[in-house]
């Protein structure tokens, strides 16, 4: 396939891991632990699974999975909100595939479907109008997930909206925004990445300045990634390339699809509709401040959590669960205390299981290979 | 049961003026009776065969020439949207039955047919089902024999569900198993792998693509005869159908407790339907196939396997895509494109898009 098999070239990929094995060696100065490189986007997550490319990295790197599945950082209080309102009669309840599972206190979008609730999978927020248009006489509800990727195509169905004059649309806003997760992680004290894989469709929508602060104050090398496996190899290279020069750069590896001042028509859309929330509640790191968006009061007609009574309750994450050690790389997927065991893909205890960005759900599905038993 | 063989010649068939199908049509009574001649008994080629009684009657003789075992096999038929790219319920449901006695090595022979049918389905969509299944049936050489009626109060099914049961003969010497693969083995497809999966995905148009995606739904028992003709030392055969080839290559890895690797590059996989993949975050390791087997073979015999799959019009594009090893037990890999190795491990649920 064009576009695609060019990126997935296996003698270019040899060629390249030579390279890497070569400049580790060149960095290799007695470290007594591995080159950290965290990937903060689910998306690169599943390239390296998808690829095996854990596999082919010479023992010396570890790739620390990040907090960038928007799937798996949702707590659970959310799902039980989104729960309660997708139970309404009167309510149609859409949202993404992926989301459907994600383990509310009581029950998944998935479970409360089962149960006879209207949840419905859709493709764009736009289908989701589409489905309002064509039902004015039930309340339409898009579950809004994901950081600024998918924030713009929510935003401009609001306006969308607001210009066809449709009343029946809402969209319970659970996006949240990368800049100030990467920072809790940075300062997290127990933090030892070397450096980053920086989100590729993220920085499509936002550009790469905004984490210039990476590199100037806490002086960590980024390399904004596209996710074909040659992509990310790539991006591993230039990290270490950085490390090896001494360097901390925002550098862009994804050019083809990510401009330096990213999309100003995309941006001008999240301004309009949406405003910073003080603080958002993420499962497994706890609330982080300015991480997360809600609606401006001039669209809240359009917002789920002022047109209908949420519980709103706060549900403490599974004693048991150690997602938030995972995502901030302290422990591997497998160290969890319930990896494997009451935690898994059909009863996910955490967030991490339940996506398949999710790095336990990856680890469990593709995961579990020895490096060594693949290092041909 | 209902009496679906008759012999045409001595009875004038019933038929049905109404448009749609009501409860009437359910009610055991001539509305009933109607229905089933119209719709079924006059496109079902049952030779006569148990006319008019509760039952169809199968002469023991015949069966035992053709070989010393009966394949006795059932599925049910749920597909939504009941016309797809390809094919249709009635088609899948004969080809589905047909399969799963094909792959054990069992000539099909004869079918039987329940359909379950919501209030209010449209008549004539039920004669188009119906002689997609006559038609499909006739092709593959196998009778419809017997079957039941069921009407059933709107949203208590969805249209129409079918439940096709077949019965086969399995040739003196055949023993195939999902247990027999061995380390050496390797693992033979008869061609592009997912088209079924994305046709119907497609199809739902839900996710408004316009896929050109056809179904591969095909009877397979002509080409497994071929198959097992050419290599008759032959392992295993499995259709590879809901949950893929991923899950079949599971089965037998655990069933024989073996390790097999597949490599990517070797899959057969169509353009369109790694795009509709592609865009959608799904893995056509996992997608439904309603045309497509899995076999193991000796690796003596690959070869033959190989030229006899790809002399047919359903194995043209047959690969050899792994083989058997000794490695871990029940675990299935594959040699990605990249040359890095990824686990392919059952799917636990649905699968579901990726968001980003």
């Amino acid at each position: 396939m064009k576009y695609v098999d060019e990126f997935r070239d296996r003698d270019k990929a040899r060629t390249l891991v030579k390279e890497i094995e070569t400049l580790v060696g060149e960095i290799d100065i007695a470290r007594e632990r591995p080159i950290a490189i965290m990937e903060v986007c689910g998306g690169h997550t599943h390239s390296i699974f998808r690829y095996g490319l854990e596999g082919m990295l010479p023992k010396e790197i570890e790739l620390v999975h990040g907090p960038g599945c928007p799937v798996c950082v949702l707590p659970m209080g959310r799902i039980d909100d989104c729960v309660a309102v997708a139970e309404r009669p009167d309510v149609i309840c859409t949202t993404f595939g992926d989301a459907m599972r994600v383990p509310g206190s009581r029950k998944s979008l998935l479970q409360a479907k089962a149960g006879g609730a209207d949840v419905r999978m859709v493709y764009s927020p736009m289908d989701a109008l589409a489905l309002a248009r064509k039902n004015p006489e039930r309340e339409v509800v898009f579950f809004g997930i994901g950081f600024e990727t998918t924030m713009p195509s929510t935003a401009l169905t609001i306006l969308q909206a607001e210009a066809e004059g449709i009343e029946n649309f809402s969209v319970f806003c659970n996006h949240i925004t990368i800049v100030p997760t990467i920072k809790a992680i940075l300062d997290s004290p127990d933090m030892q990445l070397d450096g980053f894989l920086g989100p590729g469709h993220v920085s499509m929508v936002i550009g790469t300045d905004p984490y210039e602060f990476v590199a100037h104050y806490y002086k960590r090398p980024m390399v904004v990634a596209g996710f074909e496996p040659l992509d990310v190899l790539q991006s591993i290279w230039m990290v270490l390339k950085q490390i090896k020069d001494g360097r901390a750069e925002i550098e862009n590896q994804y050019k083809r699809i990510v401009p330096k001042q990213g999309n100003n028509r995309a941006l001008d859309a999240v301004f309009k509709v949406y405003e910073l929330r003080e603080f958002f509640e993420w499962r497994g790191l706890g609330s982080i401040e300015h991480s997360g968006v809600r609606i401006r009061d001039a669209y809240a007609r359009y917002d789920a959590e002022r047109k209908f009574a949420m519980p709103h309750l706060k549900v403490a994450d599974p004693q048991a669960c150690q997602c938030g050690d995972v995502l901030k790389g302290i422990i591997k997927p497998w160290e969890c205390r319930v990896f494997g065991t009451s935690c898994n893909p059909e009863t996910p205890l955490g967030a991490l299981m339940v996506s398949s960005e999710g790095a336990c759900a990856a680890y469990y599905q593709y995961g579990g290979i020895k490096k060594q038993a693949v290092a041909s | 049961m209902n009496v679906i063989p008759i012999n045409r010649r001595t009875r004038k068939l019933g038929t049905v003026s109404a448009p749609t199908v009501t409860l009437a049509h359910g009610g055991g009574g001539k509305a009933m009776k109607d229905l089933i001649d119209d719709v079924f008994i006059s496109v079902f080629d049952s030779d006569g065969q148990g006319a008019l009684e509760d039952q169809a009657r199968i002469d023991l003789l015949g069966l035992t020439k053709l070989g010393d075992r009966v394949a006795f096999t059932t599925d049910s038929f749920v597909v939504d949207p009941l016309f797809f790219p390809g094919g249709d319920i009635g088609k899948l449901a004969i080809c589905g039955t047909i399969n799963d006695l094909a792959v054990g090595g069992a000539k099909p022979l004869y079918i039987s047919c329940a359909a379950i049918i919501e209030e209010g389905v449209e008549v004539d969509l039920l004669r188009r089902i119906a002689r997609s299944m006559a038609e499909t049936a006739r092709e593959a050489g196998v009778r419809i024999v017997t079957g039941d009626t069921k009407v059933v109060h709107k949203g208590a099914c969805d249209k129409v569900f079918l439940t096709t049961t077949g019965i086969g003969v399995i040739p003196e010497g055949i023993v195939l198993g999902a247990d027999l693969a061995q380390p050496g083995d390797v693992v033979l497809v008869n061609g592009y792998l997912g088209d079924h999966g994305a046709a119907i995905l497609g199809a739902r148009g839900d996710m408004a693509i316009d896929s050109p995606i056809l179904s591969d739904c095909a009877p397979l028992d002509g080409l497994i005869s071929q198959l097992l003709a050419a290599a008759p030392r032959t392992r295993a055969i499995r259709d590879a159908t809901r949950g893929g080839i991923a899950t079949v290559l599971n089965e037998i890895a655990d069933a024989s407790r073996v390790s097999i690797v597949i490599d990517e590059e070797r899959t057969p996989l169509r353009p369109e339907v790694k795009g509709f993949c592609e865009i959608l975050g799904l893995d056509p390791l996992y997608l439904a196939n309603e045309g497509k087997l899995v076999a193991i073979i000796p690796n003596n015999e690959a070869n033959a396997a190989l030229q006899a799959l790809r002399a047919h019009d359903l194995g043209r594009d047959a690969e050899i895509v792994g083989e058997v090893t000794t490695g871990e037990a029940g675990r299935v890999t594959m040699r990605t494109v990249f040359g890095g190795m990824r686990i392919v491990d059952m799917l636990v649920g649905e699968q579901l898009p990726r968001i980003c």
